[in-house]
């Protein structure tokens, strides 16, 4: 399989008043295209972190990262973000969110607004498009960014726990929604997030985080669940829980040494 | 809101009426000395002369051109500054003490210079109301482009947007909206200027017009500008918070305007 990402020794350290603090370190990792991967780990172990090195928002202090086999200098645009924050621009309602993407690809905005309504249908929400993002429900806001950023069609979308803030039905809701639009074209994934079900029930492989500061992948799970996967069901079924049981093996230990780590700086 | 205004509106024009009645029985009586409080009939005999004969429109319309061109300059002035330093926090830095210096100076004492460079026409006034609207505007910018989510900005970015493109459709909606929450200071800074400037040396302006009052000691005259220019902001603050509603369609309503609502 070729590599969509590839990361070589990516290390990334920042000088802070208490000295020099080492976020990851020598990280060696590739996601192949057209695979989904989703990266777990215990909080604070720099997965946000990975996920801005490949989006070229920072640059590795030591090693590399490849996109399509050519090292990144910065913002690349074959790469879609999908944020945990809101980052929709409040100044523009759903459609203008949409058609943002397109418009700044030199798309003229009559023809960029009418692709964009198209990809509010894609996701349901063609009877919000005059609406502001305070107008919206938080899970709204969330289609709302995910329409905006496949919009822009990208090769390698990144996604940092961008459910995280929603509630549990309407977070099943979009992990199918994305799990349907993804199998239509099926870009490369990298999905961050700290839920292993989630992780496991989306994703093609599973990588697990070690425990920060300096914490790099100890570990990758092929997730052989077939495809089309619906999340809440395929939730029960005996493999997903062999393979939950399994990882969690590996997670556990780093989860525990995230927190003593945790605790032992709040004492 | 509207509920409470409709229950209240009578009352408070009743005080006014009471107020009215109030400074009428005592001007008549000349408890007050009618020549120092002037007298409300006389006060508007005075507004009826100077509408039917039509002597005020002139100036009325010299004060609101000052204040409109005022307001206009100052505040895209103000926008351009704003924007320049909050993109450039190194000039910010070098600048910073001397923006401090020029904010805390009463700016009003700058009218005798502005009067010696620009005259006592239109200009001197202008650059007045430059200076007391532009720092309002100018702080509030610096505070909206230094607030800009940086999410949403990395966002920006992500989708593809180049650096013009930020500037135009981030950094220029975010700048402004805090310029549009600013806008009654603002209108009211030029309208303070426009005045000011005429009432320290002019021909021409409702400010000239009670300073002339003022010099023959003719207060009703004086009294009756006062309400001219109190009827204008007030008009002038209808007006804003019309294009204020039309143009922050995209911001959520202020907690207190909800709360109000709901009453």
């Amino acid at each position: 399989m070729r590599d969509a990402v590839t990361l070589r020794g990516a290390s990334l350290a920042f000088s802070t008043p208490q000295g020099r603090l080492e976020v990851v370190r020598e990280v060696d990792l590739s996601v192949g295209v057209g695979e989904f991967l989703c990266i777990v780990g215990p909080t604070g172990c720099g997965k946000s972190t990975l996920l801005n090195l490949v989006a070229g928002l920072l640059i590795p202090s030591v090693g590399s990262v490849l996109i399509d086999e050519t090292p990144v200098s910065g913002i690349h645009p074959a790469v879609g973000y999908l944020f945990q924050a809101d980052a929709l621009l409040p100044w523009r309602d759903a459609l203008g969110n949409v058609a943002a993407g397109l418009v700044f690809r030199g798309m003229p905005r009559k023809e960029a607004e009418a692709e964009a309504l198209v990809w509010l249908q894609r996701v349901g929400l063609a009877g919000a498009a005059r609406r502001f993002p305070h107008q919206l429900s938080g899970g709204m806001k969330k289609r709302v960014a995910l329409a905006q950023v496949l919009a822009v069609n990208p090769r390698i979308l990144l996604m940092d726990e961008p459910f995280s803030a929603l509630d549990v039905q309407t977070r099943a809701q979009m992990e199918n929604e994305l799990l349907r639009l993804w199998a239509q074209d099926r870009k490369s994934v990298i999905f961050i997030t700290h839920d292993l079900e989630e992780a496991i029930a989306l994703g093609d492989r599973v990588v697990v985080m070690s425990a920060g500061p300096a914490s790099r992948p100890i570990g990758s799970h092929v997730i052989d669940l077939p495809r089309p996967r619906e999340v809440e069901e395929i939730r029960m079924t005996p493999r997903f829980l062999e393979l939950q049981r399994q990882i969690w093996e590996q997670l556990r230990h780093e989860v525990h040494a995230g927190q003593a780590r945790t605790s032992a700086w709040t004492e | 809101m509207s509920t409470g205004t409709g229950r209240l509106w009578p009352w408070q024009l009743a005080l006014l009426g009471a107020l009215l009645f109030g400074w009428h029985e005592l001007t008549a009586s000349e408890i007050l000395p009618s020549f120092f409080f002037g007298r409300p009939l006389l006060v508007w005999a005075v507004l009826r002369q100077w509408f039917t004969s039509g002597l005020i429109y002139p100036h009325l319309g010299v004060t609101l051109l000052e204040t409109l061109l005022a307001f206009a300059c100052g505040t895209l002035l103000g926008i351009l500054a704003g924007m320049w330093l909050g993109l450039s926090p190194r000039v910010a830095a070098l600048l910073e003490p001397y923006i401090k210096a020029v904010n805390a100076m009463p700016r009003v004492v700058l009218a005798p210079i502005f009067a010696m460079w620009f005259g006592l026409g239109v200009g001197s006034k202008v650059a007045l109301g430059i200076t007391l609207v532009f720092f309002g505007v100018f702080f509030n910018v610096l505070q909206g482009i230094r607030e800009v989510s940086p999410v949403v900005l990395a966002n920006a970015r992500l989708l593809g947007a180049s650096s013009a493109q930020l500037l135009r459709h981030v950094y220029w909606p975010a700048a402004t909206s805090w310029v549009f929450s600013s806008l009654h200071t603002s209108v009211g800074m030029a309208f303070v200027g426009a005045v000011v400037g005429e009432y320290l040396g002019s021909a021409r302006g409702v400010g000239y017009l009670i300073l002339q009052a003022e010099g023959v000691f003719d207060i009703n005259a004086v009294i009756a500008g006062i309400v001219v220019l109190t009827v204008c902001a007030l008009l002038l603050d209808a007006l804003v918070t019309r294009v204020e509603r039309r143009l922050l369609v995209w911001r959520p309503a202020p907690a207190s305007a909800a709360h109000a609502d709901s009453r």
